[in-house]
């Protein structure tokens, strides 16, 4: 089973995530901020990551970067929550070495459709 | 319970209601069994200060406070010497929009009826005119009469 | 696969409400022209989880308001646009609008927009234009024909370290139409120096569909910058000749690049059309009781959670040991064994409930927090100077009772600051400090927690409120009453000493209303008040709702309880003290007292008591700063009791408060002393009336 790492510092979020990530069949670690989800990803290993970008603490572009530093996460996908003003924070999303994007608000099904595109 | 009865419980039909009947005053009564919680022998209770004579008290059903009405007075009968006989009818019914559950005194229980929807008719003229509201209508099994108790009506205390 | 996001809506909806406490917070805390970029940083996320998650969960009318927040606080945290206390005002009031539109929501009923879109206009207004939303609602269409398209996708060599997968992209394409692939490995070095990391594949598609191109740019959206991507509509025709040489591309239309940044946008809101999740179409089972408007879960500290189940543990250790003794044959050693395991037992059991009701308890400081926010709001609307002090903000109490002293305590706080606190000017002509204090303090006492409201205004002012109580005919001209007994009349209903009816703390039915919301709690409130110093109000609650210290009494055959907080004293009655006052009250001489007598079996209507004074005892109890005794046939134990409601399935009874079962099962009456007063018809009973009356009458014994 492949295992995704959910980070967004709203609970609400991260449930939702996390309960469709799992009816889909893959098995999920959640974290609120960036800081414990570096913590965590150096402990276990992960098929791709998916996080908000705003965050207390460390947020999800430098945990992106951090992500990126490790050897066993240069090609893990890595995913950033965005909202619709953020454009320009895909810019330094990928120039951090982010994957790709979902934008928010996004339902369940897109959120698994897009995740097709970097993980099966 | 007569056997044949207890068939009718297990046959019991969709545009049939369940009735437990039960004696006061040499009537035979009846409410809808779902409206049932269980049936007790009379106890002790609690007097409520200041309440109306029907209102016997309250007693304890396990951990919950349950008032006691007597059928007998709530009707304007003269009450009864309570006997071994005399049981406590729990129900529950929803009283202006909240669910309250209740005692109700009674002389004895008499048994478990099917009555359909059509059986139970109106009576416009019934004999005790001031009790008119809390009855819900008059029902043939057999040979005997049987009047249906609108519970919520002679529960509402208010 | 569809979910019901519906499970996730409580999460969304605390989570939400806490945020704007945190935003409210944060907010206050700012100084514009001096802000924390921190606090700038924390208020922007809270808006932009309320944004976000309402977002996903449905909640459109919520995201669609929120957006303006996150616009200007974004452009305040980016430095574009300096923060001004009107924006603070302004974002205060849209904490204000949010928690309305999430109260209703969680309600499931629909929030009335009319405030948040007047606040959005203003928004608008300061940020210089209406927000064009994305509105670009294209899905992807079906074209009515089919097209081929020839697209070359070249990654660059770190496009692995994106990690993103061309395979998966590919597939993707396929599920679009039909597909042929062409590949190229020309850029293949040897595999002496082929770095397994990089990425030297080129390929050209050939894909026949009727998917408009925005499908196909969208499957490479993400790596536009890490690839050369070229979409070209073909006429159906085959461009099947290719070099060795075009690696790097052929002759690309500038148009097919435009095309594709064009496209951008579109496949971008796409994704972030409106959702429409039917809310609506997912019923709950049972409505929610949309009066009660306090969130129904509570967060325990997991240090709660441990005690208790050490506690459990234990009465499992004490159960086991009793059912041991049990099956042993009964001696007199198996007697002293059992009565130690019950004392254990009663041990055990007072130790899980407290930590049980600590569970409920929650710090004061969830309420306090309202006052910040309402001490700055009311002083700037009444141009007074407050300063606001909280202590004791870690006093614990339950949660149901703190949810219930909230009005009342705010009611008490706009009293000082509309009649309490005077205005910088008079402050200063009296020699104050122009800034004025009001203190919240609370702490534990006893069985208790009391909760202090002390400002250091002009204080209660007695002649006043003596002349009001006059007007309105609560006393008489002629009665002699303490200052303390006079500043006790505020507490009287249709009271007011308002000049004018000010809306801040209203025309006179607060205090009274204050004073029964509070002994509805059990509690009891008193003021106490010197001129031109200030005034405190003080709280008394019971630590919680559910449990009574009792003194169980007896009166005819019946036994009632009452609370032995309310006990004065218990008493055998000294007959020559008691004198007849009017027609039939009796009223008994203690020391420099007269205590009225109120008999119980008569009130309550019950035959067969004890009659005679001098057979029966009394109980003085305290209510309301009046003392009254009750007459009972006899005292029994003192015990705690659970308090059960007799209201649930019966109704309100006059001076009952509440049942509870007693040891041997038998359901007994708690007496509500205020209520009794009430209903025994005594009019006036402050005991001073009653000297007036004792005189008139010829004379104490």
């Amino acid at each position: 089973m492949k295992k995704i790492l959910a980070v967004d510092d709203s609970a609400s979020m991260r449930q939702m995530v996390g309960f469709t990530l799992k009816k889909a069949g893959f098995e999920v670690v959640e974290a609120k901020d960036g800081s414990e989800a570096l913590g965590i990803a150096k402990q276990q290993s992960f098929d791709a990551v998916i996080s908000d970008v705003n965050m207390p603490v460390m947020d999800g572009i430098t945990l992106i970067k951090e992500l990126r530093t490790l050897p066993s996460y240069k090609f893990t996908p890595l995913l950033m929550l965005t909202t619709e003003s953020g454009l320009d924070k895909k810019t330094e999303g990928k120039a951090a070495g982010a994957t790709g994007w979902i934008v928010k608000p996004f339902n369940p099904d897109q959120l698994l459709a897009v995740l097709k595109k970097v993980i099966r | 319970m007569s056997e044949h009865n207890q068939q009718l419980i297990l046959e019991g039909q969709h545009d049939e209601n369940q009735y437990l009947t039960f004696m006061m005053a040499g009537e035979e009564y009846g409410m809808n069994i779902l409206a049932v919680q269980e049936i007790r022998g009379w106890e002790d209770v609690t007097a409520i200060p200041n309440s109306p004579s029907f209102v016997k008290g309250a007693i304890n059903l396990r951990g919950t406070i349950v008032p006691i009405i007597d059928l007998r007075l709530r009707f304007g009968i003269a009450d009864n010497e309570y006997g071994p006989l005399t049981v406590v009818i729990v129900v529950a019914v929803e009283i202006n929009g909240q669910q309250k559950v209740m005692g109700i005194v009674v002389d004895a229980v008499s048994d478990v009826y099917s009555i359909s929807e059509e059986q139970a008719k109106d009576v416009p003229d019934f004999q005790d005119s001031d009790n008119a509201e809390f009855v819900h209508g008059l029902v043939n099994v057999g040979e005997k009469m049987v009047v249906l108790l609108n519970l919520e009506s002679v529960l509402n205390l208010e | 696969m569809s979910i019901d996001l519906s499970q996730f809506f409580e999460v969304f909806f605390e989570e939400s409400l806490e945020g704007l406490d945190a935003m409210e917070a944060e907010l206050l805390n700012l100084d514009p022209g001096n802000e924390d970029m921190e606090t700038i940083n924390t208020i922007f996320r809270a808006a932009h989880s309320i944004k976000g998650g309402s977002g996903t969960f449905g909640f459109t009318s919520v995201s669609d308001f929120t957006h303006v927040l996150e616009t200007l606080l974004d452009q305040i945290r980016d430095g574009q646009r300096a923060l001004t206390a009107e924006h603070v005002n302004l974002l205060l009031k849209s904490v204000d609008c949010l928690r309305g539109m999430l109260a209703a929501l969680q309600s499931e009923q629909e929030p009335d927009l009319t405030e948040a879109d007047e606040i959005r206009k203003r928004f608008e207004v300061i940020l210089g234009f209406s927000e064009d939303t994305n509105s670009c609602n294209s899905d992807i269409e079906e074209t009515k024909s089919e097209n081929t398209y020839q697209i070359d996708f070249k990654p660059h060599p770190h496009l692995f370290k994106t990690g993103n997968e061309p395979l998966y992209m590919i597939s993707e394409l396929a599920e679009l139409g039909e597909l042929e692939t062409q590949a190229f490995y020309d850029a293949l070095p040897d595999i002496d120096s082929l770095h397994s990391e990089e990425c030297f594949l080129a390929w050209r598609f050939f894909l026949t569909t009727t998917k408009p191109e925005s499908a196909i740019s969208e499957i490479f959206e993400w790596v536009e910058d890490d690839a050369d991507i070229d979409i070209v509509l073909c006429g159906g025709l085959f461009e099947s000749d290719l070099s060795d040489d075009e690696n790097n591309t052929h002759q690309t239309p500038v148009l097919a690049t435009n095309e594709i940044q064009a496209e951008r946008p579109v496949s971008e809101t796409q994704a972030s059309a409106p959702i429409t999740i039917n809310t609506s179409a997912v019923k709950k089972a049972e409505p929610k009781k949309s009066s009660d408007s306090s969130v129904t879960s509570i967060r325990v500290g997991i240090d709660k959670v441990d005690s208790l189940i050490n506690m459990v543990g234990e009465l499992v250790i004490t159960q086991a040991m009793l059912s041991q003794i049990g099956e042993q044959e009964i001696t007199e050693s198996t007697i002293t064994a059992l009565q130690e395991g019950l004392a254990q037992l009663a041990h055990n059991t007072r130790d899980l409930q407290e930590n049980v009701m600590r569970i409920r308890m929650l710090p004061i400081s969830f309420v306090f927090s309202r006052f910040p926010r309402l001490v700055r709001d009311t002083s700037q609307k009444l141009n007074k100077q407050v300063e606001l002090k909280l202590l004791g903000e870690q006093t614990e109490l339950d949660k149901t009772v703190m949810e219930k002293i909230s009005d009342p305590m705010v009611h008490l706080v706009r009293n000082s600051l509309d009649h309490g606190l005077e205005t910088p000017e008079q402050r200063v002509a009296s020699g104050k400090d122009p800034v004025g204090t009001v203190t919240l303090n609370a702490f534990h006492q006893g069985g208790n927690i009391v909760i202090e409201i002390m400002d250091d205004g002009q204080g209660l002012n007695t002649e006043k409120i003596r002349d009001k109580a006059i007007a309105n005919g609560l006393i008489q001209d002629t009665d002699e009453l303490s200052s303390d007994e006079i500043n006790e009349l505020i507490f009287m209903p249709g009271f007011s000493t308002a000049d004018e009816v000010s809306d801040i703390s209203g025309r006179g039915v607060g205090m009274d209303v204050v004073r029964r919301n509070i002994q509805a709690l059990n509690g009891s409130v008193e003021v106490a008040s010197a001129p031109g110093v200030g005034s405190t109000f003080t709280i008394r609650l019971p630590l919680t709702l559910a449990i009574l210290d009792g003194q169980l009494v007896k009166v005819a055959q019946h036994t009632y309880i009452i609370p032995l907080i309310s006990i004065v004293e218990s008493l055998q009655i000294d007959i020559s003290k008691v004198s007849r006052v009017g027609k039939d009250l009796d009223v008994l001489r203690l020391r420099d007292e007269y205590i009225p007598i109120l008999r119980l079996y008569d009130i309550f209507n019950h035959g067969g008591a004890i009659e005679e004074l001098d057979k029966t005892l009394l109980v003085v109890v305290e209510s309301d700063n009046h003392k009254v005794g009750l007459l009972v046939d006899d005292l029994l134990a003192q015990q705690q009791v659970v308090i059960k409601s007799l209201e649930a399935n019966y109704q309100k009874v006059d001076g009952i408060s509440g049942a509870t079962i007693l040891g041997d099962g038998r359901v007994s009456l708690i007496i509500d002393i205020s209520g009794l007063i009430k209903l025994s018809g005594l009019k006036r009973p402050g005991s001073q009336d009653l000297i007036v009356e004792q005189n008139a009458v010829g004379g104490a014994a």
